[in-house]
């Protein structure tokens, strides 16, 4: 979990820099790696990121905090996306969203204590047919009721203890 | 062909929408119950159950197709694992269809009036099956398309008059043959597929449902451009829509379709797939360049436009992914085939997203020229708790809203913005009766405000002060001149922003004025929300005559402030109230304003 780039994955991005006109285009690419491995991008994973692609930090940096799902803080093992968008408010994403607050506790952006949920609003899902939706790792969820949000919300935290 | 046609096949809607709704867990339950059942040995043939695309109808997921050979194929909806084995036993064993389980009535009636030509094979094939993909005319557009010269297939885009689905609806064979004429050995093709605006999720759906037919068209174009590398930009809330396409991808480059001398017709095309971290403005064409050269993704003036300086300066070409399907289809049936269909200044079909307060969400296929009241209720099934249409917004943030006198308009790029809307990206949203249209502007500038890049001061500042003009309405707190103050920045922030977003963001409070312009006058001079939906201007007071008497509202109370008796209309206390909207939310007959 700890790693920033596996030895595989950094020679995989090493052979691929060297074959490339324009390195830069990695970028993303480099943070969302590294992102994968260590559920954030903390400053070595820039500076990681600026080495491999003969930049700066300070030019990596620029680009890590221009997009929302790039973390350049902590977050939980499960970062929750909401969508706060259209098709979800009109159909009680708000209500989805306070809900979840109160359930974890937490308000948008903030990590609960077991270091397990993190929430997060998000722009649409593509999951409009189905709002309100949400979305934890690869998986999108909806349409919800706070019941239903509980039970994954329940059901990753099992996941977690096993 | 005659091998697949003697299989016993059960379809399932595997994409995103699928997914969520437990289609893995359906699909692995008639995989147990086959082999529990003996069924291939008991009905003499193979049985193979396969994960298509999206069929569209979201909202009734998850739908199953079981297809008997020799027999016409019926449709289940809202299956779960609990029903397999009732299905295997008394359907696909038994005397013949669960009449009481097939989707109802309205599920032809929401296939009536489409013409899926787009989505043909999208919930019909095995979407990351190549061979499925070969069997249903796979590839034979770009084999076409090779028998001609290049300017001869930018001809016969044009021919067709297909127009780009992306949003502008610029005229694709004239883009194409722009970026061929440029100077240059090197050219890029890009598609785009970061699909941002809510409300849209029909790129998604060709994705994940016939991600071959994607790559087709992609082909078609590099070969008409002279473009040796493609890049196709997803966003990054499309994590099954990434996977299925890297498959396709992956497969097309082992069996020599993809790079040096493509399936053997003597052009070279590279593709790679660029995935975004989570931008709005990424979708626009100068801003998704950036981001794929790996710098922030902010836009820039145009000119010079893509086809003259593009990415890394190169002659560039930008179409969505919609685009890029339909070319396909224009080389399997001919560019006339193609112009007969639609309008005169819309050619084809276009896919729209019917969501919000409908009552089948989900994306439909219709020819331009349908209008939007047959899309809403012949389709759609009108709307939901038959509640009474009040708008319907057309085109995302950079679109506008509709009333119910405006809903005859025709699906066309030129109809929908005489109408005051665009036909964006295809999304649809219904409002009923209870949406606040003060308050839907409101949010629309909330989002665009948010999703800025900032680099232009009229979208940075001007979306803000009118966000804020628009939240003091909403308040009730709105002056005399607002509305006049509101159309004047409107211009401006139109006619002076850098790219289409600040350009088109102000559209929803344009066409909200025009057409809603008494729901602002209400909340400004009476400081009164019509619709009661506006929270700082509720009342807290229950309508007697809408009030059902069910007792919730004194349950979710939490100050005790709700008196109520059963059979009783319930009576709020504003001695005690505290105004947290707890009754409100939670009262299903919107009888408290
Ligand atoms: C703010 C903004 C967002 C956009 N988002 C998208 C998008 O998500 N998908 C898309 O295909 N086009 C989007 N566009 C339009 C593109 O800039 C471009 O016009 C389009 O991809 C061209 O393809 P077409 O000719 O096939 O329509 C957006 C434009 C703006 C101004
Ligand atoms: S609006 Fe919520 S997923 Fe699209």
């Amino acid at each position: 979990m700890m790693e920033l780039l596996t030895a595989e994955q950094l020679d995989k991005f090493t052979v691929q820099v060297a074959g490339l006109e324009h390195p830069r285009e990695l970028i993303i690419d480099l943070l969302r790696s590294v992102q994968d491995n260590h559920g954030w991008v903390p400053d070595e994973g820039v500076a990681l990121v600026a080495k491999i692609l003969g930049l700066t930090p300070l030019e990596v940096e620029e680009v890590a905090t221009f997009y929302d799902k790039i973390f350049r803080q902590p977050v939980g093992r499960y970062p929750i996306h909401i969508c706060d968008s259209i098709c979800c408010w009109s159909r009680g994403g708000d209500a989805l969203a306070t809900h979840l607050r109160e359930h974890l506790g937490i308000d948008f952006g903030e990590t609960t204590a077991d270091g397990l949920f993190t929430l997060l609003p998000s722009c649409c899902l593509g999951a409009c047919g189905r709002a309100p939706a949400i979305m934890v790792g690869q998986n999108t969820y909806g349409p919800l009721t706070t019941d239903d949000a509980d039970r994954i919300v329940d059901a990753l935290r099992q996941e977690a203890q096993g | 062909m005659a091998e697949s046609a003697e299989k016993l096949k059960i379809l399932i809607c595997q994409g995103t929408g699928g997914l969520a709704s437990g289609a893995a867990q359906v699909a692995e339950a008639f995989e147990t119950e086959f082999e529990k059942q003996g069924v291939e040995a008991s009905i003499g043939k193979r049985c193979a159950v396969i994960g298509t695309g999206c069929r569209g109808l979201c909202a009734n997921d998850v739908l199953v197709d079981v297809c008997i050979p020799g027999k016409e194929a019926v449709t289940y909806d809202f299956v779960t694992p609990e029903l397999v084995p009732q299905i295997v036993q008394d359907h696909i064993l038994g005397e013949g269809p669960i009449e009481k389980k097939k989707a109802g009535p309205y599920y032809e009636k929401f296939l009536e009036k489409q013409q899926r030509i787009i989505f043909s094979r999208c919930g019909t094939i095995d979407a990351e099956s190549l061979d499925e993909f070969l069997e249903h005319r796979g590839f034979e557009g770009i084999r076409k398309a090779v028998t001609m010269k290049p300017s001869e297939v930018i001809e016969e885009v044009k021919k067709s008059g297909l127009r780009g689905r992306g949003g502008g609806g610029f005229p694709t064979g004239m883009k194409w043959s722009f970026c061929a004429a440029t100077p240059g050995e090197s050219k890029y093709l890009i598609c785009n597929a970061d699909e941002g605006d809510p409300g849209a999720f029909m790129d998604r759906s060709i994705l994940e449902g016939d991600p071959y037919g994607l790559i087709e068209g992609l082909m078609i174009g590099a070969y008409a451009i002279g473009c040796k590398f493609a890049y196709v930009y997803v966003r990054a809330e499309y994590p099954l829509a990434i996977k299925r396409l890297q498959m396709a991808i992956d497969t097309c480059y082992e069996k020599g379709f993809l790079g040096k001398n493509c399936l053997g017709l003597g052009f070279d095309l590279d593709m790679r797939i660029k995935a975004g971290a989570g931008a709005f403005v990424c979708g626009e064409e100068t801003a998704l360049m950036a981001s794929i050269e790996g710098h922030r993704g902010m836009s820039r003036p145009r000119p010079p436009f893509p086809a003259v300086r593009g990415l890394w300066g190169k002659p560039t070409n930008i179409n969505n992914v919609e685009t890029f399907a339909n070319v396909s289809y224009i080389f399997y049936n001919g560019a006339d085939w193609f112009n007969a269909i639609g309008t005169e200044g819309t050619k084809g079909t276009k896919i729209f997203a019917l969501t919000g307060k409908v009552k089948h969400t989900g994306l439909v296929e219709v020819p331009a020229g349908t209008t939007i009241k047959e899309v809403i209720y012949d389709v759609c099934g009108g709307i939901e708790n038959n509640r009474k249409f009040k708008a319907v917004q057309a085109g995302g943030p950079s679109g506008g809203c509709l009333p119910s006198n405006a809903i005859e308009t025709e699906v066309d790029y030129d109809s929908l913005i005489k109408a005051g809307a665009m036909m964006g990206s295809g999304g649809l949203v219904v409002m009923d009766e209870t949406t606040c249209m003060v308050d839907i502007a409101r949010f629309f500038l909330q989002f665009t405000r948010v999703e800025s890049c900032g680099k232009c001061i009229p979208c940075r500042i001007g979306l803000k002060i009118m966000l804020e003009i628009l939240e003091r309405i909403t308040e009730g707190k709105g002056q005399e001149g607002d509305i006049e103050l509101l159309q004047d920045m409107a211009y401006d922030i139109k006619k002076s922003s850098l790219c289409g977003l600040g350009q088109t963001a102000p559209n929803p409070v344009l066409s909200t004025i025009r057409y809603f312009r008494d729901e602002y006058e209400t909340h400004i001079k009476e400081g009164e929300c019509p619709s009661h939906s506006c929270k700082p201007l509720l009342h807290f007071r229950v309508i007697e005559d809408k009030c059902k008497k069910c007792g919730l509202c004194p349950r979710v109370c939490p100050v005790d402030a709700i008196e109520w008796e059963k059979g009783k209309v319930a009576y709020i206390d504003l001695e005690k109230c505290t105004k947290c909207t707890s009754c409100y939310d939670a009262c299903r007959f919107m009888a408290i304003d």
